[in-house]
């Protein structure tokens, strides 16, 4: 067994972590920690290199993903994630570029980049992890919290209403679709997989326990209650029609893998059209010059 | 390096300004550009769009101007030169990610088309009232570039000077047209490739083990790489240590925040251009920037004639602003004259400058047309005084 430098054994995700980063900033038992562990198995069954692959993480405690992985890796400002991996994949098509932020940043602030990624097709994977809340604001209504929800921006009670998120970026041309809770860590983490090895833009929603925020302000217990809740009212049901995914209060949560299907990304259409319209005249964006 | 053949139109050709910066930023190397489309400066964005395909790259039209310079600050981390083009209202969207290409040190170019505001403004107008904006307009401490080109000929010359400088100091670069200079047409003389220099990216030449992304050489600007090329390098907005991790700490602060200033302001003397003419005797120096700096001839002319020593500084870099210069000829003459299409943006910087040792008279105009000629020469006369 490989040992790091205080002659303990290595921890099998070592090579993937910035260790010199650890301790992280999550709470005890948030769901962002363990979207991370499957995010990691995902990576080192997805045969890519390793080098060629970056992370792009928007702001807050999803946000923080980014810093925390081995790998080229940006934390750029909040709802931006999506558009700063569009420059860089674009730039460097060999890259794979995975964006991993939280609702509020993707959702939210980030709506319109989200729903033109999924348009366009960019070829990106988006995993969203869904906490239901604002959590590093201190646990504000988000465009995610369900109705009737409490948060310290609807204190008492959320009268709007939440998006469904896997409809939104279905019907705005997603490749792959999934949603999962952090308690299915083995799906989650072959959706990861399946999502990391899709061309085009896939996405796969994380619902992740808040225990800080979201479980104390509403009565819910801890992190492990919402776990224990999440075993008792998940239905896994692929293909599922994206109008039944809507989230309610404390009621079942539908999950499983909704859409997967293939069509042309950003970067085939665009070599494909030109490449017809302008004939030998035509240069591929992979022949463009580097900056140096 | 010497220009990439493939992005150089060598030749005479009647271009207007917007079409000439697109040449000149393919000509520099540009391989990317995301952008959104506002007058008057979508003609750069359509000049690229048909022209990227011939050339090898990408033209995006993103869904805002908050996407168009997160995906330009990303394209440049992917390994190609990038900008985006834009006038006022898309140039207030831009400020969030250009603090953050400021931030994470990002080589990149931000065309602004000057229009008259505040807000949607004279759309299809000019003014210069953006040039503070350019220099501050995002949150926190940090030092820009900015350049203005008064024609065609300089939008195609100087544009190619804002990606040389982008890459040499790793810092946002402000293309400052205006709506005149953008859409005058005028004779534009593009060179053979090997007679136009181009700055590479300054990617670091040390191995993955001992690189720290944010550890500045001497001229305080730290070596690049490129996402991709093994080096699995984290960068961030938020405060960081010379590894590039987040440090909430005021001394990480304080080192990092001068070290921003600083690499633009103590390398100011190798990053201005300044035109200069007869202001070695000059009683009166008139100070003037694009498209203001070609109104303001007649009015030297005729006050020359009239026998009145005045010289003149037209200034091709704007920010970092030309303090030394300034303050060697404070010394000298009677008095600064400073036209621009605002309410004094960068007079008052001027005014700062010169500190009570000569006079400094301020021409401003809200916008929607240039100055005339006559109200620039009696302001001379006035100064000469």
């Amino acid at each position: 067994m490989k040992k790091n430098a205080g002659n303990v054994p290595e921890h099998p995700m070592e090579n993937l972590l910035r260790m010199d980063r650890i301790p992280h900033i999550w709470c005890s038992t948030c769901g962002i920690g363990t979207a991370v562990s499957c995010f990691i198995q995902a990576l080192q069954n997805f045969d890519y290199p390793l080098d060629k692959i970056a992370v792009v993480s928007g702001i807050g405690c999803s946000g923080r993903i980014a810093g925390y992985i081995k790998l080229d890796s940006f934390h750029t400002t909040h709802g931006r994630a999506i558009p700063f991996a569009t420059g860089l994949k674009l730039a460097n098509p060999e890259l794979k570029v995975i964006v991993f932020s939280g609702d509020g940043d993707l959702v939210s602030i980030g709506g319109n980049h989200l729903i033109h990624a999924a348009r366009r097709n960019m070829d990106i994977t988006v995993f969203c992890v869904n906490n239901f809340i604002y959590a590093m604001t201190g646990g504000q209504c988000a465009p995610t919290t369900p109705t009737d929800a409490n948060s310290s921006t609807s204190p008492y009670g959320n009268f709007d209403h939440p998006f469904n998120i896997p409809l939104l970026v279905g019907s705005c041309g997603a490749t792959y679709v999934a949603r999962w809770t952090a308690l299915h860590i083995r799906r989650l983490t072959r959706s990861m997989q399946e999502a990391l090895e899709k061309p085009g833009f896939s996405f796969v929603e994380i619902i992740a326990p808040c225990s800080t925020l979201y479980a104390r302000r509403n009565r819910l217990g801890t992190g492990l209650d919402l776990m224990k809740f999440y075993h008792d009212n998940s239905v896994i049901q692929h293909g599922a029609p994206l109008e039944s995914l809507d989230i309610q209060f404390q009621k079942k949560i539908i999950v499983g893998k909704f859409i997967d299907k293939k069509r042309p990304t950003f970067l085939e259409a665009w070599d494909q059209y030109l490449g017809k319209k302008l004939g030998d005249k035509f240069i591929s964006a992979e022949k463009g010059i580097r900056a140096a | 390096m010497k220009a990439d053949p493939k992005g150089v139109l060598t030749g005479e050709h009647y271009l207007d300004g917007d079409h000439a910066c697109t040449e000149g930023a393919l000509a520099a190397g540009c391989r990317f550009f995301a952008g959104y489309p506002i007058t008057p400066s979508t003609e750069v964005a359509e000049r690229f769009s048909a022209r990227i395909p011939h050339v090898g790259g990408i033209f995006i039209q993103m869904e805002d101007e908050l996407g168009s310079m997160a995906a330009v600050v990303g394209a440049s981390w992917g390994g190609k030169k990038s900008m985006t083009v834009t006038s006022g209202p898309g140039f207030s969207l831009m400020m969030e990610n250009i603090g953050l290409a400021a931030m994470m040190e990002t080589p990149c170019v931000i065309v602004n088309v000057q229009r008259g505001g505040p807000s949607t403004g004279l759309p299809t107008m000019v003014g210069q009232s953006d040039m503070m904006q350019a220099r501050w307009g995002s949150h926190g401490d940090y030092e820009i570039i900015a350049i203005s080109p008064a024609s065609p000929q300089e939008a195609f010359d100087y544009s190619i000077k804002c990606f040389n400088l982008a890459e040499k100091y790793r810092v946002p670069v402000m293309f400052m047209m205006d709506e005149c200079v953008g859409h005058m047409t005028e004779k534009v003389v593009i060179p053979n490739p090997d007679q136009i220099d181009v700055e590479p990216r300054r990617l670091t030449k040390k191995s993955p083990k001992d690189y720290l992304p944010y550890e500045p050489n001497e001229d305080l600007v730290p070596d690049m790489i490129v996402a991709g090329d093994g080096y699995r390098i984290h960068s961030t907005g938020l405060t960081h240590d010379e590894r590039g991790y987040p440090a909430m700490k005021p001394e990480v602060q304080e080192k990092l925040v001068h070290r921003l200033v600083d690499k633009i302001s103590k390398n100011a003397d190798k990053i201005i251009e300044l035109e200069e003419d007869q202001t070695d005797d000059a009683d009166v120096i008139v100070m003037a920037y694009g498209i203001t700096s070609r109104v303001t001839m007649p009015a030297i002319f005729k006050a020359r004639k009239k026998g009145i020593k005045v010289g003149f500084i037209k200034m091709i870099t704007v920010w970092p602003f030309p303090e030394k210069r300034v303050r060697e000829l404070a010394k000298k003459v009677k008095a600064f004259v400073m036209p621009e299409i605002n309410l004094g943006q960068v007079a008052l910087e001027l005014e700062r400058v010169v500190s009570g040792k000569a006079g400094v008279h301020h021409i401003p105009h809200a916008g929607g047309w240039v100055h005339d000629p006559e109200d620039i020469y009696k302001v001379i006369v006035e100064a000469a005084k």
